[in-house]
């Protein structure tokens, strides 16, 4: 097990920067998220991390050691392809040992360490089959378990669920998650999926155009995003963010709805955030919003309502009889508004 | 695709359109497949029909149409095949150019296949420039080639010795079959050798370990390609080749077996007869792998 220390790293591939000087501190045993739209640079950082790119400028080490220059293989990790990576002319045997047999280890080490990884992936019966006879869900769990006899200080796991379909996903995503409680080896996860980071992750890095744009917790992230990228990308249904300005009255959005403003905010701001499920229904001295579409979800209903020119997705716990054209009366709860500077899209704090 | 035609067709029918019946009909696939089918095996295989019957015909058939039926043999004779067999150096002629072919084969399968794994996987500096390259050395015609080759087969004391033909067949099978391979690499995902890589093999374990198995089918359709050109290969064994017994059987049938202007049809065919097998037996085996080479990649 080990830290993980990114520090001011850069990418460039030719003349295109793809790493704008990232840092990340990784603690030992720790579930690190990077997340973000694709073509941010996560998958990028994560293959430098892996030593599979060279990097431009900057620092990687793990557990202390600087390993800019260290191959792939003396970095002691293991990493999970998106499309699994599994050797198709290998057993599943075959697959998880090849590491092994590379580094010479003897037959019973071998055949116990690949019990052992079989037995917690629940494998056992498979290790004779190829990749060819097995299910995606089964290759993904061969794939980790490549990666679980290497014993590795860092596991690197890029996308290993995006090609699965949505009910396995949440199944393997839970596996995962369960398996880094288990194990407690230090891991970085890269995904494009903010509920996948949101639910397994112990650290998230929000990435953008090749910066960071915050690091944090997940209730962290989603509580109090720094700014206007993270607020929009955390959470779903997305927050409705809407433009506008600070008026005597409240804050007036550029399609005309004005809402009340929390007390005590520095700064001018220029974009007033809430979320779907921050809005209550509120039948005295709220505001009137014209229903545009109900979706009933069971647990909640997401409620899509017009102010103004403005259209904002609400979230009710309570059951809504309102249908189409319907008016119904709402306010955002004040504790939980977020306004982000007009210029900067940067988090103005109450 | 045979099974699924019927089958579209008959769904098609039932969707209120009478004429698609008559798509599919017996007379039509005649018309369209069976016929010009039989046309192209005929003038294909023709040539093969015309040189066996030559082969066990004997010379009073052979040069008396009028008499005789020239499409088929009135009294088949080993005549040919015995004074080939014994009469003249091929069974000699045959051995050498299965080693020859045999030995350029392994050669430039050796070549191609670092050389296709360097520009395809290494990437180096200007790899794309030398893939270019190797391509162009490919467009260099023999008969232009082979009269400086000559020269450097000469000075290097190669002449009249196998040798001189193992070591100039590669100069256009190496271009060939790398460029073969270097598209079949290409059809490998690359994160395998990533994953191994993280794995800890070095380059030449993953090319021994992971690529290579899974180029089978490329490896093989090269080498079947290269082991044809050397087997047929005519201007380079005519040039670099005098004695009577060092021949190849390409080389040897038509300058041992014409004598002044004398042509021995019955040896000649049967000489090209026997020489043509052991292509087709190879062919006969690899030939799944071939197709799969050339239209499929690799599979998980």
């Amino acid at each position: 097990m080990a830290t993980v220390g990114i520090n001011n790293v850069r990418k460039a591939f030719g003349a295109t920067q793809i790493l704008h000087g990232v840092s990340v501190d990784i603690a030992d045993g720790e579930f690190v998220v990077l997340v973000g739209p694709s073509g941010c640079g996560k998958s990028t950082l994560l293959r430098m991390l892996a030593g599979l790119e060279n990097i431009t400028a900057g620092e990687i080490s793990i557990s202390g050691r600087v390993v800019n220059n260290v191959a792939p293989k003396d970095r002691d990790i293991a990493m999970v392809f998106q499309n699994y990576a599994l050797y198709p002319h290998m057993t599943v045997r075959d697959n998880m040992a090849f590491s092994m047999m590379l580094a010479g280890a003897p037959k019973e080490v071998i055949d116990a360490e690949v019990g052992k990884a079989a037995g917690i992936l629940g494998l056992g019966e498979l290790l004779h089959r190829y990749p060819r006879q097995l299910s995606g869900g089964q290759r993904q769990r061969v794939a980790m378990g490549r990666a679980i006899v290497r014993q590795p200080q860092v596991f690197l796991f890029d996308e290993p669920l995006s090609n699965l379909d949505a009910k396995l996903r949440v199944q393997m995503r839970a596996e995962i998650k369960e398996l880094h409680q288990r194990l407690k080896v230090t891991t970085v996860y890269v995904t494009h999926d903010q509920i996948e980071a949101m639910t397994m992750a112990d650290k998230i890095v929000v990435m953008n155009g090749g910066n960071i744009e915050q690091i944090g917790a997940p209730l962290e992230l989603y509580d109090r995003p720094a700014n206007l990228f993270v607020a929009g990308f955390i959470g779903s249904p997305a927050m409705n963010l809407l433009k506008g300005t600070p008026t005597s009255g409240g804050f007036e959005t550029e399609g005309g709805a004005v809402l009340p403003m929390p007390a005590g905010v520095q700064g001018t701001p220029g974009w007033y955030g809430v979320r779907p499920e921050h809005f209550l229904l509120q039948p005295e001295g709220g505001i009137p919003a014209v229903v545009v579409l109900v979706e009933p979800t069971g647990s909640e209903t997401q409620v899509l309502v017009r102010i103004g020119d403005s259209t904002l997705t609400c979230a009710f716990r309570e059951r809504i009889s309102a249908g189409p054209g319907d008016v119904i009366s709402i306010a955002p709860d004040l504790a939980l508004v977020h306004l982000f500077d007009a210029g900067s899209g940067r988090r103005l704090s109450a | 695709m045979t099974e699924a035609a019927p089958m579209v067709a008959q769904s098609n029918s039932a969707t209120a359109q009478p004429e698609a019946m008559t798509w599919d009909s017996k007379q039509r696939r005649v018309v369209m497949l069976y016929v010009p089918l039989a046309c192209f095996v005929l003038i294909l295989l023709f040539p093969f029909y015309w040189m066996a019957i030559t082969a066990f015909k004997p010379n009073a058939e052979l040069y008396d149409y009028n008499t005789y039926n020239p499409f088929w043999i009135g009294s088949p004779t080993l005549d040919h095949l015995k004074h080939l067999l014994f009469g003249t150096a091929y069974p000699r002629w045959l051995l050498t150019t299965m080693g020859v072919a045999v030995a350029s084969t392994f050669i430039s399968l050796f070549a191609s296949t670092l050389a296709a794994y360097a520009i395809q996987r290494l990437r180096f500096k200007g790899s794309q420039y030398v893939g270019l390259g190797i391509y162009l050395a490919y467009l260099v015609p023999p008969s232009i080639l082979f009269i400086p080759l000559a020269t450097i087969v000469y000075q290097l004391g190669l002449f009249d010795t196998p040798f001189a033909l193992i070591l100039t067949f590669p100069t256009f099978l190496i271009p060939f079959c790398t460029w073969l391979l270097i598209g079949y690499f290409k059809s490998i995902p690359y994160e395998l050798e990533e994953c191994a890589l993280i794995d800890g093999a070095t380059r030449l374990q993953i090319l021994r370990r992971i690529t290579l198995p899974l180029a089978v089918p490329g490896l093989i359709s090269a080498g079947i390609f290269s082991f044809t050109l050397s087997w047929n290969e005519f201007i380079y064994s005519l040039a670099f080749i005098q004695s009577s017994e060092k021949k190849t059987v390409p080389v040897a049938i038509l300058t041992e077996l014409v004598t002044g202007d004398v042509y021995q049809w019955g040896a000649l065919m049967a000489g090209s007869l026997l020489g043509s097998l052991p292509v087709a037996i190879f062919y006969s085996f690899f030939v799944d792998y071939y197709v799969s080479s050339l239209t499929g990649a690799v599979k998980e």
